[in-house]
């Protein structure tokens, strides 16, 4: 498999704490790629600097074999890169459809002028259709319950049809059904192509799913293995437990 | 007096869905009860809903023999329960002295207070040290130090640490750990919550695993440090 994602000697402090020390890893091309470690091992750190949300003070990234210097979210998402957040992050006022629709990061102006494009429209009703939220396409996305914004965040991103999705938390303050629902999402959209990277803390979801798992502790990776042989990694141990 | 702490199928949460199902819990009078588990499994709900500040919607809080459930924070406090949270809690724009003088709040005789924080100056040379400093002034350790010597103001038998260790370096986090040992040997009784979980268990007498909002194992603190399933439990093995 080639790499889609490589990350090399990614470092970020804020103030005295260095976040991300020197972080390199790669995601590789139809992967299900984890990364993990314990509170404060730079996960989201990693996330937010990979897709521009935050400035690296050193390092380098390269998308599909291309650097990327100064990473921008929007143009990551032309160039196939999206992200979604812990926190499901939908616009509560727009309706489901419209949301989907403006993840295509392009036409929002025809949105704003009520000028949504008959394609753009079918698709995001058949994002919605795929997510189980069709019955919900013009409902404000603010009145669905939290799992279902968490698949309308799901839908939204992948109305720009990304080569790699970066999933945060995605299992996080949701209920086991939902986080089954979520899990067989992934699966179906991983089986037509699409790669991730997943930080999560749920473990068995992230044993089941991902492979390869990425260690982060304090900042750098300290492994990056099949998810049963992470699991027997004295080292790995050692992060989450503590010395 | 018996000042233990018996939880019994406590269920709670925040909105939908349940943080704690079915929560048993012993935390023994005059000893050190670390609560582990991994992020996610309920270990600061535990303390939010023995400290008052989470009402459960099933199950039993006892503390000394008395149902506490349900009770106010204020009135735990003054039942001899007190809680110090994980984020930093000290009033940064006030000096070292008036943060240890706020902890006596509840006590309407002045010169009591000012005579107890004296006692505490003693026992925490910091806040003598740098009694006119501002509280924000100060490291995560020695801040952490000062927020102790203000709870102990009340002079609880009952004490719940929600990872005092969190953010520390390793000899801030080693003294934080001296000082929880030291108040157990005045036969406490100490709920603690870590992250940390060998540090934690190192200084404790019991220890319980919190997994998906129940005590998956409970046994003797030494025992859960060699034990196997502390990191199945972490680590999602089946």
């Amino acid at each position: 498999m080639s790499v889609l994602l490589a990350v090399q000697g990614l470092t970020k402090s804020f103030g005295g704490v260095r976040a991300l020390d020197g972080c390199s890893f790669e995601v590789a091309e139809g992967s299900v790629t984890a990364l993990i470690g314990p509170n404060g091992s730079g996960k989201t750190t990693a996330f937010n600097v990979i897709t521009g949300y935050q400035p690296a003070d050193a390092g380098s990234l390269a998308f599909r074999g291309r650097p990327v210097r100064r990473p921008d979210p929007c143009r990551l998402q032309r160039l196939g890169l999206s992200r979604t957040f812990q926190q499901a992050r939908v616009f509560p006022g727009l309706t489901a459809a419209e949301n989907v629709i403006l993840g295509r990061n392009e036409p929002w102006h025809a949105l704003l002028r009520r000028r949504v494009a008959g394609p753009d429209r079918r698709r995001a009703e058949a994002l919605l259709g795929e997510f189980g939220l069709a019955a919900h396409a013009d409902t404000a996305a603010g009145r669905l319950s939290y799992g279902q914004r968490k698949l309308l965040e799901l839908a939204s991103v992948l109305m720009a049809e990304p080569a790699l999705v970066l999933l945060d938390e995605p299992a996080a303050g949701i209920n086991p059904v939902m986080v089954k629902t979520i899990e067989d999402h992934i699966r179906r959209m991983h089986a037509r192509g699409v790669t991730f990277l997943v930080v999560e803390h749920e473990m068995k979801f992230v044993m089941r799913l991902c492979d390869p798992v990425i260690v982060l502790d304090r900042g750098r990776p300290i492994a990056c293995d099949a998810p049963r042989k992470v699991q027997n990694d004295p080292r790995v141990l050692d992060a989450y437990l503590g010395d | 007096m018996d000042a233990g702490l018996q939880l019994r199928g406590i269920v709670a949460g925040y909105g939908q869905g349940d943080i704690l199902r079915g929560l048993d819990l012993d935390v023994p009078a005059g000893q050190i009860t670390c609560l582990i588990g991994p992020n996610g499994s309920g270990k600061s709900t535990v303390l939010r809903v023995i400290s008052g500040l989470l009402a459960p919607t099933a199950g039993k809080v006892s503390l000394a023999g008395v149902d506490v459930t349900g009770w106010s924070p204020r009135a735990l406090l003054t039942r001899g329960l007190a809680h110090v949270p994980q984020e930093r809690g000290l009033f940064p724009a006030m000096s070292v002295w008036d943060n240890v003088l706020m902890g006596g709040y509840i006590n309407a005789d002045q010169r009591a207070v000012a005579r107890r924080a004296a006692e505490l100056a003693e026992r925490f040379p910091i806040v003598a040290r740098r009694r006119h400093e501002l509280a924000g002034s100060l490291s995560g350790g020695e801040q952490k130090t000062v927020e102790i010597a203000r709870t102990m103001m009340v002079d609880p038998p009952v004490l719940c640490f929600d990872e005092p260790s969190a953010g520390l370096e390793p000899r801030a986090r080693s003294m934080i750990f001296g000082t929880l040992a030291e108040l157990s040997r005045d036969g406490r009784t100490i709920l603690l919550v870590e992250q940390n979980a060998r540090s934690g268990l190192g200084i404790a007498h019991n220890g319980a695993i919190l997994d998906a909002g129940t005590v998956r194992l409970a046994a003797p603190a030494a025992e859960l440090l060699d034990s196997p399933d502390v990191g199945r439990l972490y680590l999602g093995a089946s």
